[in-house]
């Protein structure tokens, strides 16, 4: 049906052609236009643009950004990275509950139209698995930012200010820790210290303007700006206040970080600062002459103050641009151009934020903590060597 | 049901200028009953606060291993498609952070027996989670510090006998010592 349509469409401008070529100059005739698409009720993505997550783990239970293909500080909604460790339920808004219990003086459970009714409060931010960049050193040239580093991503959150909740519950004095559950098969659990709770944590149910997704916790999850994303329990649905930690399987056996003085470090929520150029990278082929390099640099500890590029291996930094807004515990999009002459080279990036802490080389990561201990948390400088035929590879900088 | 503060103080609401006490009660919500508590307030405390009744015992955890988890988690707990459960490291040293670490298990990296139990009960097997009885998970469990060399093979856990069981890691974990002055951490 399609194809006569075109068949047809065709064969009506060769008769237009004809009918008035005695009137106007060929050129001419071949700018004739036609109407495009009608308004349609569900906007997409161009077909000539082909983003996709990238799916791996044991159990299909992750998928990357495309970092590499993105625009900007902000993460496409589809495009989010995802992560659970039971895969993504589907849960009703009409059944949904929120229970909060424990050391509190009430204990309550709240619907989702409850929670909506509270005043509500937006900030954009980033989200990034602990784990993101622990292939670190098993990537071989031919990965993208997407595979090494993809496990980050950057929306805006909508909710409730999760000490909003807890003035209607009240806390008892003893209360220190709070237990965050998701709904999930897994009824995923971390613990999460009253201070976080108190400073900067929302519950939310909207990402990006409309309803959270599915795969970022639909229809509500925890968000806690700066920290590793498992703490941002998805799908939550029990929020227990108690006086210790509980120590769950993730924040014992999973998340922590063993390091070389026989201990292992445990509760290290935060995300330290992390730069990775995502153009030009594999699988780039370069030509000579201008390129801009550009990348993205965060913190969990605060702002990105500054962004040094070296495109001689490391003998020299030149400070980035950075593309406002600058926000405090978000995604920044950093850029500088770039002559390229056609020399093997290596690209890095470094950030400080405004904390005045520098991200570090990976070789004095593996001193300090030991390469073990890399596994999460591995925020070390990320490098991309160009060779002199103009092809891009991925590099770890262990030297 | 009113909010204890006019609305138009909302807008100038900020979280870290203002203490808790003074944020606004909104009275939106509703108690819950102790049967709603009770059926999602599932999570066990190293202190073996939440523990159920039951018990069980290495022998009949190995049956149900053999039907439950073997798939995944190979014979005897040294792995498969999925975790390696078992092994243990000399008492002395902690070798994980250096390279080509041993696998992490239960018997050589998991702090608290309690959180074995809770993490079976909560989570396993993957396909499944909530198929196990309590006593079922006693069992598993049981079976598993025994297979780690932990407890003895005629050892029966419950709610008693899993809070006094001191892992061979129990002492190696701190809480995130990183500094905002360290360049390195």
């Amino acid at each position: 049906m399609n194809d006569e349509r075109r068949i047809g469409r065709r064969t009506f401008l060769k008769s237009a052609v004809i009918s008035t070529a005695g009137y106007a100059s060929a050129s001419l005739i071949a700018d004739i236009r036609q109407p495009g698409l009608p308004a349609c009720e569900q906007g997409t993505r161009s077909p000539f643009e082909q983003l996709r997550k990238r799916v791996g783990g044991q159990m299909l239970t992750y998928a990357s950004t495309p970092i590499h293909q993105l625009h900007g500080m902000m993460t496409p909604s589809d495009l989010h990275f995802e992560r659970s460790h039971s895969g993504t339920p589907a849960i009703s808004p009409d059944s949904y509950k929120l229970l909060i219990h424990g050391l509190v003086e009430n204990s309550l459970t709240f619907t989702l139209a409850e929670l909506k009714r509270f005043p509500s409060c937006s900030r954009i931010t980033f989200l990034e698995c602990s784990g993101n960049c622990q292939d670190y050193f098993k990537k071989g040239p031919q990965t993208t930012p997407q595979e090494l580093a993809g496990q980050t991503s950057q929306s805006e959150w909508t909710g409730v200010a999760l000490p909003t909740l807890l003035r209607e519950t009240g806390l008892k004095s003893k209360a220190k820790w709070l237990l965050a559950e998701g709904g999930d098969a897994a009824l995923m659990t971390r613990s999460i210290p009253l201070g976080k709770a108190l400073d900067d944590a929302m519950i939310c149910y909207a990402q990006n303007g409309e309803a959270i997704r599915p795969e970022q916790g639909y229809p509500v999850r925890l968000l806690l700006p700066g920290w590793e994303g498992s703490s941002c329990v998805k799908w939550l649905r029990r929020l227990e206040v108690g006086d210790k930690p509980w120590m769950t399987r993730e924040e014992t056996a999973k998340y922590t970080e063993p390091l070389l003085n026989n201990t292992a470090r445990q509760f290290s929520f935060v995300m330290d600062a992390r730069s990775v150029i995502t153009s030009p990278v594999y699988p780039a082929q370069l030509e000579k002459g201008w390129h801009e390099i550009r990348g993205l640099a965060w913190s969990g500890r605060g702002s990105i103050k500054r962004v040094e590029v070296s495109v001689d291996g490391g003998d020299h930094w030149q400070p980035a641009t950075l593309h406002g807004p600058v926000l405090d515990k978000a995604h920044t999009r950093f850029s500088l151009p770039w002559h390229w002459q056609g020399k093997d080279t290596l690209l890095l990036s470094r950030v400080t934020d405004s904390t005045g802490y520098r991200q570090p080389w990976v070789k004095e990561l593996v001193a300090v903590r030991g390469i073990g201990s890399l596994h999460y948390h591995n925020n070390g400088i990320i490098g991309w060597r160009v060779k002199s035929d103009g092809c891009v590879y991925y590099e770890p900088v262990v030297g | 049901m009113q909010p204890t503060i006019p609305i138009f103080c909302l807008t100038l609401w900020s979280l870290s200028s203002q203490s808790f006490s003074e944020l606004p009660q909104f009275h939106l919500g509703t108690p819950a009953t102790d049967q709603e508590v009770a059926k999602w307030n599932t999570a066990i405390r190293p202190d073996g606060k939440g523990l159920p009744p039951g018990s069980g015992t290495p022998p009949d955890g190995h049956r149900i291993y053999q039907q439950r988890c073997q798939y995944c988690h190979g014979i005897d707990g040294q792995g498969g498609p999925n975790d390696k459960l078992v092994g243990r490291v000399s008492e002395d040293h902690f070798p994980f952070a250096e390279k080509d670490a041993p696998r992490k298990t239960i018997g050589n990296y998991w702090p608290w027996a309690t959180t074995v139990f809770d993490y079976i009960r909560r989570t396993m097997p993957y396909t499944e989670p909530g198929s196990l009885s309590d006593n079922e998970v006693y069992a598993l469990t049981a079976y598993l510090l025994h297979l780690n060399s932990i407890i003895p093979e005629n050892f029966i856990l419950s709610a008693t006998t899993l809070p006094d069981i001191v892992m061979p890691a129990r002492n190696r974990f701190v809480s995130d010592n990183r500094l905002e002055k360290q360049e390195i951490r």
